[in-house]
């Protein structure tokens, strides 16, 4: 189920992409620090990986990432589309793990196993890859790109951590088998 | 006579998740160039009957076949999905899910770029598909840009394309008003009498289906074919009724006066109906039964007056739009697509803000009043449930309104159950949303607006692409919620049953304008504003017309009334018994 | 929606290449533009990238609001370089040539106000690149586009997938917004950062929920319709490569190895003026 690309996949990487692009406008504002906002679409991202797996959710990534950049702001910043690959790759890396689908995620250790990846993800991702990548292409400051890799990935963990474990383990509330339901008076 | 193109032998189906099979000794041939509808309420087996034919059993859905299905000689199961798409073109009901390219052409040509057509090959079949069904024009329109009869259209292009033996079309007029509804009928014969094809229909409205003939009715029946007649023959049975399909309304009509009908006068359409025999009997049950008596309050909760609204200069989108709304009254806002409704109810709602004109909330201008705000007063609910279910708990769902207005836990908890009671889901308060049905979680919406104690709802197509039963269970539910609580409820809707059976009024837009608010008798036997607003006429105007009955909308809301009297009353007959048997 | 760009149909040359083309283009446009630093050859790319928006056709308006937000964040990304890293330019060119001091470390110098103009310069060469192919491409080209440069055919039509839904999705959630608000959950900015992040789950919950039941139908509606049997695919609206795309395929080829062994033919990417 994790690795095959088929139509279902297909479809889920597409209309994925679409909510993710389209919520790209949609921002959290963070009151500690100017200018800086919570992007809710990481948690879409999230949600696609661990209900999918990996290849899903390193292809929203990269799709969305770009896509979302392209309209909306016009230019593709490859250094940071990449990144986000890497986080939904790794998420989805344990997608059998969490059983999303089969009701599984409203476990203690899968959302702590969820959130672990996460973290260590977006750590790879924002405070690894991004600023390495901005210093690679556009020769910027060391200190520069790390302190805006740190914000990226602070306000990553944070969405996800909260918006993305939500939405995961209410899906997941939702689609498992419920057996032994009872009318109660 | 040929060899069938279809033959069931013995044929049954139990899905793996399943106890009981849903297919249950299925015996049943259809030869070439035939046209066949398929009828039967949700649950019947009809739908699974049909995904034996695509192979999406057992292919994509698993389980248990037992006995034979042959399908132009081949074993469906063995040729797969792809290989019965060559030979089964399949028509889904979600025309807009079906719809899968950017633009019509493309979508057209999805099966041929999947078959690796040449492109100059795919060029030139497109184009002869697209002019038999005219939609040379729209080619380059994306699927936002069309009408549910246009995107159903170019699901139709899409299987044509490629040369297939067999059309199914699954619940074709699930999704469309009458009027358009009646074009796709009109369209599919056409397609019958000029193509090389057989033609299988699932339907549940069976009047409308018949607009043009079929050949033979199946009728299914908790997994099993019912009947399998012609049309004139199964419709002076009561098989329909006792399987929960809806007669013709002329067809109830008639039987309602004591007639008793007979296939030889043509009783499959109102138009060539041989009506002398039936007559002086219905006449004479109109002059006994009462006169229909509205009784209207005068307490006027929502007035618009005078309302406009635009995006540019170019196109007014409501123009000076005037009604009154009174408490308990439920009535059918109708016009076609793109008339305003939505618009409408956005303004009231405050979503939107109008160019000019007011709207009073008892007697109140609300203008100023924000989108929270108004949602104390008027509850909103969406078409589709899904989309307005966020909680995965049902009492939290329904609690949830209350929580944002920092109402106290204790009195949160008082009023959902009492919101539950009245919605009777009271018994399941901790089961998780998925556990409902359809009809279940429609309630559940309701109710997760009614908890706020609004005077007013809005219900966006609150029936679309239920079947007869769960149309039942839904307005049932509402008028008695409209009994219990005189709310004032205002439902977006093409169906015309459901303004018959259920609305007191019926506001019409078209462009913009609101050309006329009356009774619905009075608008479903008027053929201009009928036209006007894509419904059609009922086909009790016809039957009055043609008994010489002199007041047809009379004649209409007696029926009507005359109906809901005694299924009601047997309704109640019913859970009498089983409250005695449980 | 605000700040979207989208295909605009005309016939200019740029718009009747082929979608292929210009993707190839885009694609060693950025190649080149990530690579170099050399202040001679980002300055060609911008006559050329100017050029090409001439030709293109594409209207000022269809860009301006873009554009804008572009210079907003060009000029934070400016000044947040000198207040971290004033000398950043001293460091890459090897020389310090002090103009001015504004106070305490901050002195502004020659070196770091060319280097900010260069890191300018690459921003803005990426900028017409993405913005022409967006304006001169038809969407449904792109997933064709995309199958031809060698990504598989079934992800390249994910794609088209998400340009086919992208309007609906965002149809729906103002749909949805509306409704939720009018239940009185607001998207605000009143409320702490959990609540508000709360509020926003419960609005994006029916749509994800809604999205999961449509991606059943739609590859179901697929299978049923042939997707993914054949090891290849063809398409419709793929648009056949002419001479012209020859022509230009080779010179942005050409330019592009061009562009690099000036920028790295002395081992250095950077162009130095200083010494």
């Amino acid at each position: 189920m994790n690795k095959k690309f088929g139509i279902k996949e297909v479809v889920a990487v597409g209309i994925g992409t679409a909510i993710f692009v389209a919520l790209t406008a949609v921002q959290i504002p963070l009151f500690l620090i100017p200018n800086t906002y919570l992007q809710p679409r990481m948690a879409i991202l999230a949600f696609f990986a661990a209900a999918f797996g990996p290849i899903v959710g390193g292809v929203i990534g990269v799709l969305g990432h770009a896509l979302g950049d392209a309209i909306f702001y016009g230019s593709v910043w490859w250094s940071w589309v990449i990144p986000e690959a890497v986080v939904g790759a790794a998420i989805g890396f344990f997608a059998k793990q969490y059983a999303v689908k089969e009701g599984n995620f409203i476990s203690t250790t899968n959302v702590l196993i969820f959130n672990g990846v996460q973290t260590a993800a977006n750590a790879i991702a924002w405070i690894g890859i991004a600023p390495a990548l901005d210093i690679l292409i556009y020769a910027e400051p060391t200190n520069k790109v790390f302190i805006q890799g740190a914000f990226a990935f602070i306000g990553n963990i944070i969405i996800i951590a909260i918006l993305g474990t939500i939405l995961i383990s209410a899906y997941s509330k939702i689609s498992g088998k419920s057996s032994g339901l009872k009318l109660e008076d | 006579m040929s060899e069938p193109i279809i033959e069931f032998e013995h044929f049954s189906f139990k899905y793996k998740a399943q106890q009981f099979p849903t297919l249950n000794d299925i015996n049943l041939k259809i030869y070439p160039g035939e046209k066949i509808l398929i009828v039967g309420q949700s649950g019947s087996g009809k739908s699974t009957l049909a995904n034996c034919l695509n192979a999406l059993i057992p292919c994509s859905y698993s389980g248990e076949v037992n006995g034979t299905l042959r399908v132009c000689g081949k074993n469906p199961g063995k040729l797969g999905v792809f290989g019965m798409s060559q030979i089964v073109g399949t028509v889904l009901q979600d025309t807009d899910g079906q719809f899968i390219a950017l633009t019509v052409a493309e979508d057209i040509a999805f099966a041929l770029e999947n078959d690796n057509v040449p492109q100059d090959e795919m060029v030139q079949r497109v184009a002869k598909i697209s002019e038999k069904l005219e939609l040379t024009d729209l080619l380059d329109y994306a699927p936002g840009a069309m009408s549910g009869g246009q995107k159903q259209k170019v699901s139709i292009g899409g299987v044509m394309v490629s040369d297939v033996k067999i059309l199914l079309f699954d619940e074709p007029l699930a999704n469309l008003d009458p009027a358009t509804g009646k074009s796709a009928i009109k369209l599919i014969d056409d397609i019958s009498k000029n193509d090389d094809v057989t033609i299988v229909i699932i339907e549940h409205r069976l009047e409308d289906a018949l607009y043009r003939d079929v050949d033979r009715i199946i009728l299914m029946g908790n997994g099993t074919i019912v009947a399998d007649m012609r049309p004139d023959d199964l419709l002076c049975s009561n098989l329909l009724s006792d399987n929960g399909i809806r007669e013709p309304l002329y067809i109830s009509a008639i039987k309602a006066s004591g007639a008793k009908i007979q296939p030889s006068s043509n009783p499959r359409n109102i138009e060539i109906m041989d009506l002398e025999p039936y007559k002086e009997d219905i006449k004479k049950w109109f002059y006994s039964v009462k006169p229909s008596v509205k009784q209207y309050s005068e307490d006027v909760i929502l007035e618009v007056k005078n309302l406009c609204f635009r995006y540019d200069k170019k196109r007014d989108i409501l123009n000076n739009v005037s009604f009154k709304l009174r408490r308990g009254e439920m009535v059918a806002l109708v016009g076609k697509n793109g008339a305003g409704k939505t618009t409408l109810s956005s303004l009231i709602c405050g979503f939107l803000k109008p160019v000019s004109g007011d709207i009073y909330f008892r007697g109140q201008d609300i203008s100023g009043l924000s989108i929270k705000e108004r949602g104390d007063r008027i509850g909103i609910v969406m078409q589709s449930p899904n989309q307005m279910i966020s909680k995965p708990m049902i009492s939290e769902e329904v609690g949830l309104g209350l929580k944002v207005r920092e109402v106290p836990d204790d009195e949160i908890e008082k009023r959902v159950n009492e919101t539950l009671k009245i919605c009777g889901l009271y018994q399941q308060r901790n089961w998780p949303v998925s556990a409902l049905s359809f009809g279940q979680k429609k309630r559940l919406t309701i109710a997760s607006i009614l908890v706020m104690n609004p005077e007013l709802i809005i219900l966006d197509e609150p029936t679309a692409g239920q079947d007869f039963a769960h149309y039942t269970e839904i307005m049932e539910f509402l008028k008695e919620l409209r009994d219990k609580t005189n709310i004032t409820i205002l439902m977006i809707t093409h169906d015309m049953h459901l303004m018959l059976e259920y609305t007191d009024r019926t506001l019409v837009l078209t462009n913009g304008n609101l050309i006329k608010d009356a009774p619905p008798f009075d608008i479903l036997t008027d053929e201009n504003t009928c036209e006007a607003a894509y419904l059609k006429k009922t086909s009790l105007y016809d039957l009055a017309v043609r008994c010489g009955i002199e007041n047809p909308p009379e004649f209409a809301a007696r029926f009507i009334d005359d109906e809901n009297r005694h299924r009601r009353a047997s309704d109640r007959n019913k859970s009498e018994q089983g409250g005695k048997n449980g | 929606m605000a700040k979207v760009l989208s295909y605009e149909k005309q016939d200019t040359f740029i718009h009747e290449l082929s979608g292929l083309t210009k993707l190839i283009v885009f694609l060693l446009w950025c190649f080149t533009s990530a690579l170099t630093y050399d202040t001679r050859v980002l300055a060609a790319m911008l006559v050329i990238g100017a050029v090409i928006y001439y030709i293109s056709g594409t209207k000022w308006e269809q860009v301006s609001k873009v554009f804008y937000a572009i210079m907003f964040f060009m000029i934070i990304n400016m000044l947040g370089i000198f207040i971290l890293a004033p000398f950043e330019g001293c460091k890459i060119y090897g020389t310090r040539t002090d103009l001015f001091t504004i106070f305490g470390n901050y002195i502004v110098t020659k070196e770091q106000l060319f280097y900010e103009l260069n890191v300018t310069m690459k921003y803005f060469t990426v900028i017409p690149g993405a913005f022409i192919f967006l304006t001169t491409t038809d969407p449904s080209e792109l997933a064709a586009s995309l199958n031809g440069i060698g990504v598989p055919y079934t992800l390249a039509y994910s794609v088209e997938i998400a340009l086919r839904y992208i309007p609906d999705v965002q149809d729906d959630f103002h749909k949805i917004k509306n409704a939720q608000e009018a239940r009185g959950i607001e998207m605000s900015k009143k409320g702490n950062l959990i609540s508000r992040i709360t509020n926003t789950a419960v609005i994006i919950f029916p749509l994800l929920f809604s999205s999961m039941e449509r991606i059943d139908i739609v590859s179901n509606a697929m299978e049923l319709r042939g997707f993914g049997k054949k090891k290849k695919r063809s398409w419709y609206s793929r648009k056949k490569l002419t001479v012209r795309d020859y022509v230009v395929l080779f010179s942005a080829v050409i330019l592009s190895a061009a562009a690099l062994i000036l920028t790295y033919h002395d081992g250095n990417r950077f162009y130095n003026p200083f010494v």
